[in-house]
């Protein structure tokens, strides 16, 4: 009786917190089919601003910049991510570890003002330094990016590292194999799927960036975020609501193709373990 | 088993352990790398934020002035205080920090009494649906967060949403003035890092032991006095791990006062910023951070530790 109570409240919750977080984004979706130019009045159903928005030279530029800083930055955090997790999980004790871990946990809620303004500073005082030009564009903005992702796409792969059965590991030890030989023919492929899902995280922070972004980028690389924000403080428009449509949907079927691929490995996975057992 | 036996096999693994001491190889490359590079993207930035902060701004490439220069041979270190006096001087920087702090606390305070009850009803599903409930939990932080703000001023501004709704059923004859205004900046912050508490705290009740409960009941405790006593002292590293999550960036948010707010509201992110995109005052903005770094040294390393806890507590 109580148990049928308290999860009827529960689902209450839960269906009031659901709202909240997607009505927003559903309204952004059906107004960016309206007609009229002032965005929240509708007028008719049209399809005029998703052509206007693939029009806008300035918005797809920002796009590309975007679209390949977010993929170099992927791949390299997920890299160091990768490493980081495996020293966080696998190395008992080391000088600098307590540094280590700190410069891992930081990033995750340093506000990004503060990291922004740092780098930039670097970035200037290291070419007044060396005389090397760092000129302020694509790289700062990816070295900027790597250095926050890395930490999320850490504590992604910790996780499941942290959640591996250690025997499968020793006994390709124990058969002769060295570390490096174990980790590429073990360790990675059973936490392949998280080095996925830190894949996609890294690539969706780095889409999402303004505040670092803008402190470290130079004329020439203006990111998507940057021209979304000089146009939204403007006002509303039109074309930004179509261009958040594709946005909204492009990451949520991502996500949603993501997440089940996750769960099949995941049963696959206990379906294996039960196998073994059996035997 | 093997032809070695038992302790021919220890033999070697010791024998190996032995010459990978002499080896630079895997374990030092291992970390070099990521710490290297946190090291000089990461902590060193601050050092050069910290010495900056003591120069004076002038009118260069870069535009401030050195603290170390040479005179007759000799290096003179010169630090200034100005600009931390000047901080302390203008109360524009104190009510800014003030009110930061202000808002942080009060928004967190609302994302936790909206998060603990949504973590609380998806960790007692089953888990099939658990995991649907989780992933739409997560994918709106997926989504832009710069465009989920901009939703907000569509819903909020006077002919937006809210506005035209309430007009067209008769409540009111003229629009709220809704956006600009504190409530905004609040909506805008627990909309945006509401996933970032219930995750944390999802990832905490879902691992508690359901008998404890039934313990508590068979001994006579009403369910929300079980609650009381029972789930809540546990999720207590969950709530932390939340709080941090969301308070610390809260902090120094930029893009949630810039649109949401109005002209008045005073968030010290937002300050930084107009140090220095619109004044091009390099040594003010940075004193501006290390004051805000110095406020929240305490809350990162709280946090640090619950997190800490988290990615090396199943260790063996």
């Amino acid at each position: 009786m109580s148990q049928a109570r308290s999860s009827k409240w529960g689902w209450l919750f839960l269906a009031l917190g659901f709202f909240f977080l997607y009505a927003p984004m559903l309204s952004l979706i059906i107004y960016s089919f309206n007609e009229n130019r002032l965005v929240t009045v509708w007028s008719g159903f049209s399809t005029k601003w998703y052509g206007e928005l693939f029009q806008d030279e300035q918005m797809l530029n920002a796009a590309w910049v975007s679209f390949r800083i977010a993929f170099y930055t992927a791949c390299a955090s997920v890299v160091l991510g990768t490493m980081a997790a495996m020293v966080m999980t696998r190395m008992r004790k080391f000088p600098g570890k307590t540094l280590f871990g700190g410069m891992i946990t930081a990033p995750l809620v340093m506000p990004e003002v503060i990291t922004g303004l740092s780098l930039l500073l670097l970035f200037v005082s290291l070419s007044a330094w060396t005389g090397l030009d760092f000129a302020r564009g694509m790289l700062t903005i990816w070295i900027a990016h790597v250095t926050l992702c890395m930490a999320f796409v850490t504590v992604v792969i910790s996780s499941r590292l942290a959640e591996l059965d250690r025997s499968l590991e020793e006994a390709a030890m124990d058969l002769g194999a060295n570390r490096i030989k174990v980790f590429f023919v073990i360790t990675l492929p059973i936490i392949a799927p998280a080095l996925m899902s830190g894949w996609l995280l890294a690539f969706t922070l780095s889409l999402d960036d303004l505040v670092l972004a803008s402190f470290v980028s130079g004329p020439s690389s203006t990111t998507l975020p940057m021209q979304v924000f000089s146009s939204a403080r403007m006002g509303v428009s039109p074309k930004i609501n179509a261009l958040a449509t594709i946005l909204i949907v492009t990451v949520s079927t991502i996500g949603v193709i993501g997440w089940y691929f996750m769960q099949r490995a995941d049963r696959r996975r206990q379906q294996e373990m039960q196998l073994a057992a059996k035997q | 088993m093997g032809f070695l036996g038992r302790s021919g096999r220890r033999g070697a693994a010791i024998m190996s352990a032995r010459w990978r001491r002499f080896i630079p190889g895997s374990r030092w490359g291992l970390i070099l790398i990521p710490f290297l590079w946190l090291l000089l993207f990461f902590a060193i930035p601050f050092l050069i934020a910290l010495k900056i902060s003591f120069a004076k701004a002038a009118i260069a490439m870069p535009p401030y002035t050195d603290i170390l220069y040479w005179v007759d041979g000799f290096p003179v270190l010169k630090l200034r205080g100005e600009n931390y006096l000047y901080l302390l001087g203008d109360s524009l920087y104190i009510k800014a920090y003030l009110s930061s702090l202000k808002i942080a606390v009060i928004a967190t305070t609302f994302c936790l009494l909206i998060g603990y009850p949504m973590a609380y009803a998806i960790s007692q599903m089953n888990p099939s649906t658990r995991n649907i409930a989780l992933l739409l939990v997560i994918l709106p932080s997926w989504t832009s967060f710069l465009i989920r703000i901009y939703a907000w001023v569509g819903i909020l501004k006077p002919n937006g949403l809210i506005n035209n709704f309430l007009m067209d059923i008769g409540l009111i004859d003229a629009p709220l003035k809704l956006l600009h205004t504190p409530i905004a900046v609040y909506i805008g912050i627990v909309y945006a890092y509401l996933p970032f508490m219930v995750l944390p705290l999802y990832t905490n009740l879902v691992k508690h032991d359901h008998r404890l409960l039934e313990a508590a009941s068979d001994l006579g405790a009403k369910p929300w006095q079980a609650f009381l006593k029972v789930t809540l002292p546990l999720s207590k590293a969950g709530i932390i791990a939340g709080c941090m999550l969301v308070a610390i960036p809260v902090v120094g948010e930029f893009v949630i006062p810039e649109m949401l707010g109005g002209p008045d509201t005073l968030m010290i992110g937002r300050v930084l910023w107009q140090e220095f995109f619109n004044n091009r005052d390099w040594p003010v903005a940075s004193a501006v951070a290390m004051v805000m770094l110095a406020l929240l040294i305490v809350p990162i390393m709280i946090f640090h530790r619950a997190q800490s806890k988290e990615m090396e507590g199943r260790l063996s």
